[in-house]
């Protein structure tokens, strides 16, 4: 209970935060903070509760952001029915994907790169068909309305972000207390064990990915929202799928508040690095690296893990 | 059906790819044979090595394949560094730690180089680059050809090193049974970081081959990485023969997929053979059970 209090406060406080702050650019970068922990809560459900580590998050992002924006553009749908295809349109890619590579059980490294080949195999899909506009990509007309899910100003996008963050954080809360969330990381932990002990673990990971893919999909959506534009090495290219697992593993994998820590502390670098280095292209994405080396060396266990003593509570990276 | 005259240099020319590729992948299998690791750095490694290879005909005029007996050492170096003194420490004995640490290698790699060198893609002319070579009627761009012959001769190199030396035997050891090897008095460490720094010595030689007919430039690795690893996985995860027939193989099936469905949609086959391979034969064409 402590900790839905928790995701209640911190919701409410960032909720407030346009009334206090009116400076443009912080409000963005707010904006993209959360939007990467929304990357990170998805990648962390499958990876972090689920132990599978996917290298491949983009095909879900991916394919959100194309549901919402060739929904809209090319079958005039209204933009809250295009996100609800484009939640489910992620949730079929994971159950799609992952029937296959669980019934034939990979895992590990191996599932790594099949995730990473699907990503690959996507964005060469849709770099081809022009119905999601081949290479040259997708324009999503402005309509700024709420109907149209578009906000003239920042504070609109912030509530809708928002919103999906609380979705992630909810959907986290209930895996760390719910049974299904203890199957979960039963699997994490030991597949043979969680077997013997009678988890159907093909029907337990195929479940995280689809939660997984979901959620990755509500943020490619919001991205096309956000900028009006899609193109395939966006939405498929390598860029996202990082994005999405370096939160989880900077702030703490399996944890609730791990993906937003990570998030925020790989931002704040970010405008460091862009602070004392001025905008060159790369330098962010430098630090990033030496920041994931160096977590993996001596924080395995993610920054959470300096503030919890308990062994247990975390899995090491 | 196609043409035979138009089939038969695309397969020639697929085979001429198919060989720097399967010198790539015979240094990732390499690395994964004996450390048990997916160097996802791989791509951006091969990248540094262009680069290398770039500069060193730009700067001192040193030519592409003379540039050699300089790339090998000193990719070689590189890699002996890496896993010495980054990889090594990290991996705390995961396999997902390995797969996270040369994945920060090759973001900090690839942005190093966009930070340095922009993102220009660049070229290198030579006397050779446009010369072309009349093979039965097929006509195949001298660089390529050299860099078929030299792939082969170096990954010939390779297996006699691995056969016959004491080296090849201490890895060949260490890759079987890590504890054995320790207790038979190998340097196990060191070993690991000599198979890691051969694996990168591949990527200066298959540099030096690929760039008078190839471009360089920060993320020149990408295209690379995914083909070596379907190798790899094609070929059976540290097998040395599927490497080579799986370069060859995946070669002539990008360069024939790309006659027949286009450049783009071409390298589709190559994913789909790796997906397929994962999923229904994850030992690969040669490699064991695992």
């Amino acid at each position: 209970m402590k900790e839905l209090a928790g995701i209640l406060v911190f919701c409410a406080l960032v909720a407030l935060a346009p009334q206090f702050i009116s400076s443009g650019v912080t409000l963005n970068l707010i904006i993209m903070t959360l939007y990467a922990a929304l990357l990170g809560q998805a990648w962390n459900i499958l990876g972090g509760f689920g132990g599978q580590f996917s290298f491949g998050h983009a095909v879900f992002f991916g394919s959100g952001a194309y549901a919402m924006a060739v929904l809209q553009v090319k079958f005039g749908w209204n933009a809250w029915a295009a996100l609800a295809a484009a939640l489910a349109c992620g949730a079929a890619v994971g159950a799609f994907i992952g029937a296959l590579s669980f019934r034939y059980g990979l895992k590990g490294s191996y599932f790594a790169l099949v995730t990473l080949a699907f990503a690959e195999v996507f964005r060469i899909l849709a770099n081809t068909f022009t119905f999601t506009g081949a290479g040259v990509g997708l324009m999503l007309p402005l309509k700024e309305s709420t109907a149209d899910l578009q906000f003239a100003d920042k504070t609109g996008y912030l509530y809708l972000i928002l919103a999906f963050v609380l979705v992630g954080l909810l959907v986290t809360w209930w895996l760390k207390r719910s049974r299904y969330g203890a199957w979960l990381q039963a699997v994490r932990d030991n597949e043979d064990s969680a077997a013997a002990l009678g988890v159907n673990v093909f029907r337990v990971k195929l479940g995280a990915i689809m939660i997984s893919g979901a959620l990755m999909a509500a943020g490619g959506a919001f991205y096309v929202q956000l900028f009006h534009y899609i193109d395939p090495h966006i939405a498929y290219g390598p860029a996202v799928s990082i994005e999405a697992l370096l939160g989880p593993i900077i702030g703490g994998m399996g944890t609730l508040w791990g993906p937003l820590l990570g998030a925020a502390v790989l931002h704040g670098l970010g405008e460091l690095t862009r602070a004392v280095m001025g905008d060159v292209p790369g330098v962010n994405l430098i630090a990033y690296g030496v920041v994931l080396i160096l977590m993996v060396t001596f924080l395995p266990r993610g920054i959470i893990g300096l503030f919890h003593k308990k062994a247990k509570d975390a899995p090491r990276a | 059906m196609l043409e035979l005259s138009i089939l038969f240099p695309s397969v020639l020319n697929g085979l001429t790819t198919g060989a720097v590729y399967a010198l790539i992948a015979l240094g990732l299998t390499l690395i994964y044979g004996v450390l048990h690791i997916i160097n996802f750095a791989h791509g951006a490694a091969l990248m540094v090595a262009l680069y290398g290879v770039y500069f060193l005909q730009q700067r001192a005029g040193i030519d592409p394949y003379v540039a050699l007996p300089i790339m090998v050492p000193a990719m070689f170096a590189f890699g002996y560094a890496l896993q010495r003194f980054v990889i090594g420490r990290a991996s705390h004995g995961k396999d997902e730690n390995i797969l996270l640490v040369t994945l920060g290698i090759s973001i900090i790699l690839e942005n190093l180089a966009l930070y340095a060198f922009k993102s220009d893609t660049r070229s290198i002319d030579t006397a050779y680059t446009l010369t072309t070579v009349n093979l039965a009627g097929a006509l195949i761009s001298l660089p390529k050809v050299v860099a078929f012959g030299g792939a082969l001769a170096t990954a010939a190199v390779l297996l006699l090193v691995l056969g016959r030396t004491d080296l090849g035997r201490a890895i060949r050891a260490c890759a079987k049974e890590r504890q054995g090897a320790r207790l038979v008095g190998i340097d196990v460490d060191h070993v690991f970081a000599m198979s890691f720094g051969i694996g990168l010595a591949c990527l200066g030689a298959a540099a030096c081959f690929l760039l008078p007919a190839y471009y360089v430039n920060p993320t020149v690795g990408n295209g690379f990485v995914l083909i070596a690893f379907t190798i790899v996985v094609l070929g059976g995860m540290g097998s040395f023969t599927g490497a080579l027939v799986g370069g060859l193989l995946i070669g002539v099936v990008e360069s024939v997929g790309g006659l027949w469905l286009g450049e783009s949609l071409g390298q589709i086959g190559i994913f789909l053979i790796f997906i397929a391979v994962l999923l229904f034969r994850p030992q690969g064409l040669f490699g064991a059970k695992a």
